[in-house]
Parts: structure tokens; C-alpha cells; sequence
């Protein structure tokens, strides 16, 4: 009875997450375009819903909702599911609608679309060699082999982001980083633009006029000549603008001279555009919440700093944070403060807390980042594959948080986690996130560098 | 036998929906052969014949400027882009055939075209709402393409020129519906040959108004626009039926 009372539960929240997921496509991501194929809007919406009922489930564990048995069996259903979804359908159609965009392979379209799934595949399970991520007592066919897969690329677009992220974060809150622009340094590049923009109207004004009079003349040559001329015009070339230019050496060097004014018009455009949104925060900067966002970029750096500092003791000294940040902050208080409170009562509210800001955040930052990357590189053709890809991405990092989670719960909640997953090695998990993340975190730092750098350098010229 | 006073008509629209082959097809008569992504503005020139087929006849340059619409639609590009916007004689509005939202946007791309140029020509908008009325009375002539008329397969496009109509009459403004790979499209004499011209006409004659009388704005402009639109008109059935 309770199980059915459970399974009504999670089906509609399922059903509600589903349901976020189809607005969310709709109203953010393909707000430009039109949707056609209505599969890809139910496969994303379906992967989102999937991966948020897993978070819901770590909830309910904290919190001790629902029955022990349906959460477990809940736990299973979810897992299969996500599992088949991330393996067989997102890889699947991804390769269809690719073969799609290929005029080609048009007619074997199915076919084209399996060998593409079979190579994902291949080269899927090769990705497990390398790493020690499993002991010899699974089969080769057990639900563990998927999932540490999974888990590995997972792992690693999380800690890339994570790394980017923290490095980033500080970089574009605090004010100290933003250069000075005057209105003036904008007026004086939008003249410029503007100015080329003239000289390279001028140049084609020249090569049109150019053009029209040899066409002119040349059709008067051919009404001369009659009978020749008729002949003569099957075999000659119609006067394009190739073979005008070739004849007329002068033009070529118009020409030329056009190329590069074009080539100068768009650098000045993306510089100006950056000026403007540089002018842009600066203003956003002397207000409340630009001060208030300045504040935090301090705190956040020092935060960084110190993320950066624990990965690099964690691979040098090779050791994995045994105890959870909740028990570890209780055991500090009780023992050191001396200040006594019940510690179970507490320790599951606070995990509450702690998990559910850390799911929170990290869904909102994945899609924040994911429409931003969208906007960045889609186009009309594109759009379908690049939404299954970040879907893909999706519920693969989905999966993974789940299992980095378990390094912040307390004891007694990480074994459902642990029961789930299968045996998997955990620690090569979290070794493998500081790794990733350690050096995502640099070359980051070193890429921002680099691009602060230059930037004032291009402005001094000017 | 070119103008000094210059003439400019906007091209916008949407990312990807052929603005750039369009220009290329207009300007050269030659099909783009490997469009990409226009980053700020790409100007071209097209040698007009005014008045063609009337003692008057002159030729004129018409400048259409490009302005890529695929760097984002922040608020910083949003003002980087007005700096195009300045004096405009005509705009062409461009949408995909085969996207529907790309022709709802082209309510947002004249909004920001229009916005910008309020001054002179005397374009009354409130807060940036769609209102009918203003379009009525612009003085800037618009011209509706729209791309990729060969991808809609056959069955669908009696609802797609029915929906296209329907943008023309909002936008008070003929509507020409057609492929840039082909340039077919524009032959001589064919009609789309002929709405094309017409809208150069105007737009050379909003020109030297704009240029002549740059702040009037008012009945007097508006009967003699008429008197010459429906002359024009004449004109031109007497020289298709020949």
C-alpha cells in the first residue's frame, strides 16, 4: 500500500520535472527556432526529468521520506532508465540527425545511424582501460561497467567546468579587473568604423561602375560583329567579376584593398562591441548590487584559493577526505566550542541543507552554462544535434555529482548511494575530480592572463 | 551620372537566413558560393537605373549594408549595432521561409532600425511596442524577403505565402518570396525584377526628401509621394504589357 502511495509520489514529480524541462527548451533554448522534430524536445525533457528525480531521491534519503524498500527500488528504476537513456537513445539519435544534415547518406538513414552508434559504443567501452575503476569480480556485462564509464566522463566535465568556473567566477565579480573606458575611447573607434566603412563603400562604388562599362561594352562588341559575334559568345565567358578582374590588373588590386578594409571594419566592430560591455559593467559596478557582486568576487577568490590548495594537498599527500564536511564542522563545534547540541537532530538538517544548496546551484549554473554555449554555436541546421549533445553532457554530470555527493553526506546516508551504484572505487573518483580540476583551475588562470594582458596592449595602439 | 547624395538601405534579419546571399545576388548577379557568419557589417553596391524607361532615367548607387545579426543580441552589440543605423533611406526586412520565428523577430529588427533613426524623419514610437499605426505613416519604404522559398516542400506553401501576406500588409510594404541560390528570381522583366525596382525608386526619392526638406513632415510630402507612386504606376503597366 505504501509502495503505491510511494511510486504516485515519484511519478509525479517526475512528470513535474518533465514538465520544466519542455518549458525550459522551449522558452530558452530554441527561442529562435522553429521545433520540427518533436523527438528531440521529449528525449531532453525526459534526461532532465530523470536526473532530477536522483536528486529528489537523495532528498527523501536525508530527509527519511517514503519507505526504505521503495526508495531502493525507486533508486534502481531511475538508474536503469538514465543508463539506457544516456547509452542507447541520446547516442542514437545524435548520429541520426547527423547522417540527416549529410545530403549523401540520405537514403540509408537508419542504417548510417546504427554503425555511428556502434563506434560511439566501441569507443565508449574502450574509454574504460585506462583507468583502475573496476575490481575483476564484475562480469563484463553488469551494471557496473556502464556506470563507471559514465562516471569517469562525467567526473571530468565536472571538474573542467568546476575548475573554469571557481578561476572565472572572482574574475568578472571584482572590479579591480575591469579596464578603464571613457565614452570618448567609443566614439573615437565607432568614427574609425565608420570611416572604413566609407573607404571600402568608395572602393566598390569604383568596381561596380568599372564593371558596368565593360559589360556595356562588351555587349555592344557583340551586336557589331552579328553572325560572328553569336558564335563568339557561346565560346567566351560571360563577364563575371573573376574574369573582369583578371583582365583589369587594376581592379584585382581594388579588390585587394577592399579585402582588407573588410578584414579592419570587423576587427573594429568586436572591438568596439567589447568596449561597449566593459563601459557596460563599469556602470553596473557603481551600483548596489554591482558593489554587493564586488564583495562577493573578493570572498570568492579567497574560496578558490583555498579549493586550489586542497586539490594539490590531496594528490601530493594522496589522501581522500574521509569524513563529510557536516560531521567534521559538528565535531568541531561540540569538541572545541564545547557547545553540546544533538548531534543526529542536527546532522540531518544541515546535510538537508548543504545537499540541497549543492544540487541547487550546480543545475542552475549547468544550464545557465549550456544556453550560453547554445546561443554561442548553433545555427538553424545545427540546432538538433547540438541540444541531444547537451543532454547528453547533461545526465552524464548529473550522474557523476550523484556520486561525488556521497563524499558530502554523512556515513549513514551514503550507504543507499554506495548500495545503488555497485562497488565501485570511489576513491580513484574524487582523485581523479582534484586532478582535472587542479589543472582545468590553471590553465584557466594562465588563459585569462594572457587575455587581460593583451587587451590593454590592443588599446594603446589605437 | 552618379549622384553625390547617398543612399542607403538596410538589410537585416535574423542570423542564417541568407542576408548575406541575398546582397551578393542583388549586387553581383552572381550566386554566393561559400556564405559564413557576418561578423559586424559587410556593405555592398548595386548600380540602379532610376526612373528606367523614362526620359528622366539616371543611374544611382545604392549602398546595402549588411549588418550581421550573428555576434548575439547583447545589450552591448545592440548599441554597437545602432552605429549602422544612422540616415537610412530604405530598409529591407529578411526572414527564412522555412522559420517561422525568424519572421516574428522582423517586428523587433524595424523596431531597433527605426528607433534609432527617430529624429528627422519625425517616427513617433511608444516604448517599443508593435503599434500598425506608425508603420503606416513611415516615411522609410520597406521591402519583405523571404529566404529558402525552395526548402518548404510543396503541400505547405499556399499557408506559408497566406502567413507572408499577412507580415507585408502589418508592415505596409511589398513581399517578395524567393531562393539565393537561383538567380532566376530576379531575370529581367519578371515581377519580383519589378517590386525590386520600384522599392529603389522610393527609396531614392525618400532620399533626396530627406536631403532637401530634412525636417518636414507632412501633408504636402504625402500628396506629392502619391501623385508620383500612382504615375509611376502607370507607367510601369504600360511598359510590362509591352
Amino acid at each position: 500500500m505504501s509502495f503505491l502511495v510511494d511510486s504516485v509520489i515519484m511519478f509525479t514529480s517526475q512528470v513535474l520535472f518533465f514538465g520544466f524541462g519542455w518549458l525550459f527548451f522551449m522558452r530558452q533554448l530554441f527561442k529562435d527556432y522553429e521545433v520540427r522534430q518533436y523527438v528531440v524536445q521529449v528525449v531532453f525533457s525526459v534526461t532532465f526529468a530523470f536526473s532530477c528525480t536522483m536528486f529528489e531521491l537523495i532528498i527523501f534519503e536525508i530527509l527519511g521520506a517514503l519507505s526504505s524498500t521503495s526508495r531502493y527500488f525507486h533508486w534502481k528504476l531511475n538508474l536503469y532508465v538514465i543508463l539506457l537513456v544516456l547509452i542507447f537513445v541520446v547516442p542514437f539519435y545524435i548520429g541520426y540527425f547527423v547522417v540527416s544534415n549529410i545530403r549523401l547518406l540520405q537514403r540509408q538513414k537508419l542504417l548510417f545511424a546504427c554503425v555511428v552508434w556502434f563506434t560511439f559504443m566501441y569507443f565508449f567501452w574502450k574509454l574504460g582501460d585506462p583507468f583502475p575503476i573496476l575490481s575483476p569480480k564484475h562480469g563484463i556485462l553488469s551494471i557496473e561497467q556502464l556506470i563507471s564509464r559514465v562516471g569517469v566522463i562525467g567526473v571530468t566535465l565536472m571538474a573542467l567546468l568546476s575548475g573554469f568556473g571557481a578561476v572565472n567566477c572572482p574574475y568578472t565579480y571584482m572590479s579591480y579587473f575591469l579596464r578603464n573606458v571613457t565614452d570618448s575611447d567609443i566614439l573615437a573607434l565607432e568614427r574609425r568604423l565608420l570611416q572604413t566603412m566609407d573607404m571600402i563603400v568608395s572602393k566598390k562604388k569604383r568596381i561596380a561602375m568599372t564593371r558596368r562599362q565593360m559589360y556595356q561594352r562588351g555587349e555592344d562588341q557583340n551586336k557589331q560583329t552579328g553572325f560572328w559575334g553569336m558564335i563568339k559568345s557561346v565560346t567566351s565567358s560571360p563577364p563575371g567579376s573573376e574574369s573582369i578582374l583578371s583582365t583589369h590588373p587594376n581592379l584585382s588590386l581594388i579588390q585587394q584593398e577592399v579585402d582588407a578594409l573588410e578584414e579592419l571594419s570587423r576587427q573594429l566592430f568586436l572591438e568596439t562591441v567589447d568596449l561597449q560591455a566593459t563601459k557596460e559593467r563599469i556602470e553596473y559596478s557603481k551600483t548596489f548590487q554591482g558593489k554587493y557582486f564586488n564583495f562577493l568576487g573578493y570572498f570568492f577568490s579567497i574560496y578558490c584559493v583555498w579549493k586550489i590548495f586542497m586539490a594539490t594537498i590531496n594528490i601530493v599527500f594522496d589522501r581522500v577526505g574521509k569524513t563529510d564536511p557536516v560531521t567534521r564542522g559538528i565535531e568541531i563545534t561540540v569538541n572545541y566550542l564545547g557547545i553540546q547540541f544533538d548531534v543526529k537532530f542536527w546532522s540531518q538538517h544541515i546535510s538537508f541543507i548543504l545537499v540541497g544548496i549543492i544540487i541547487v546551484t550546480s543545475i542552475r549554473g549547468l544550464l545557465i552554462t549550456l544556453t550560453k554555449f547554445f546561443y554561442a554555436i548553433s545555427s538553424s541546421k545545427s540546432s538538433n544535434v547540438i541540444v541531444l549533445v547537451l543532454a547528453q553532457i547533461m545526465g552524464m554530470y548529473f550522474v557523476s555529482s550523484v556520486l561525488l555527493m556521497r563524499m558530502s553526506m554523512p556515513l549513514e546516508y551514503r550507504t543507499i548511494v554506495t548500495e545503488v551504484l555497485g562497488e565501485l572505487q570511489f576513491n580513484f573518483y574524487h582523485r581523479w575530480f582534484d586532478v582535472i580540476f587542479l589543472v582545468s583551475a590553471l590553465s584557466s588562470i594562465l588563459f585569462l592572463y594572457l587575455a587581460h594582458k593583451q587587451a590593454p596592449e590592443k588599446h594603446m595602439s589605437l | 551620372m552618379a549622384s553625390l547624395d547617398r543612399v542607403k538601405v538596410l538589410v537585416l534579419g535574423d542570423s542564417g537566413v541568407g542576408k548575406s546571399s541575398l546582397v551578393h545576388l542583388l549586387c553581383q548577379n552572381q550566386v554566393l558560393g561559400n556564405p559564413s557568419w557576418t561578423v559586424g557589417c559587410s556593405v555592398d553596391v548595386r548600380v540602379h537605373d532610376y526612373k528606367e524607361g523614362t526620359p528622366e532615367e539616371k543611374t544611382y548607387y545604392i549602398e546595402l549594408w549588411d549588418v550581421g545579426g550573428s555576434v548575439g543580441n547583447a545589450s552591448s552589440v545592440k548599441s554597437t549595432r545602432s552605429v549602422f543605423y544612422n540616415s537610412v533611406n530604405g530598409i529591407i526586412l529578411v526572414h527564412d521561409l522555412t522559420n517561422k520565428k525568424s519572421s516574428q523577430n522582423l517586428y523587433r529588427w524595424s523596431l531597433e532600425a527605426l528607433n534609432k533613426d527617430s529624429s528627422p524623419t519625425g517616427v513617433i514610437v511608444t516604448n517599443g511596442d508593435y503599434d500598425r499605426e506608425q508603420f503606416a505613416e513611415n516615411p522609410v519604404p520597406l521591402l519583405i524577403i523571404g529566404t529558402k522559398f525552395d526548402q518548404i516542400p510543396e503541400n505547405k506553401r499556399n499557408d506559408v505565402l497566406k502567413r507572408t501576406t499577412f507580415l507585408s500588409e502589418d508592415f505596409n510594404s511589398e513581399e517578395i518570396n524567393l531562393d539565393c541560390t537561383n538567380p532566376r528570381y530576379f531575370a529581367a522583366g519578371s515581377s519580383n525584377a519589378v517590386k525590386l525596382s520600384r522599392f529603389f525608386d522610393k527609396v531614392r526619392q525618400a532620399a533626396s526628401h530627406t536631403s532637401v526638406q530634412s525636417r518636414v513632415h507632412g501633408a504636402h510630402t504625402c500628396i506629392r509621394t502619391c501623385v508620383y507612386e500612382i504615375l509611376y504606376t502607370f507607367r510601369s503597366i504600360f511598359s510590362s504589357s509591352l
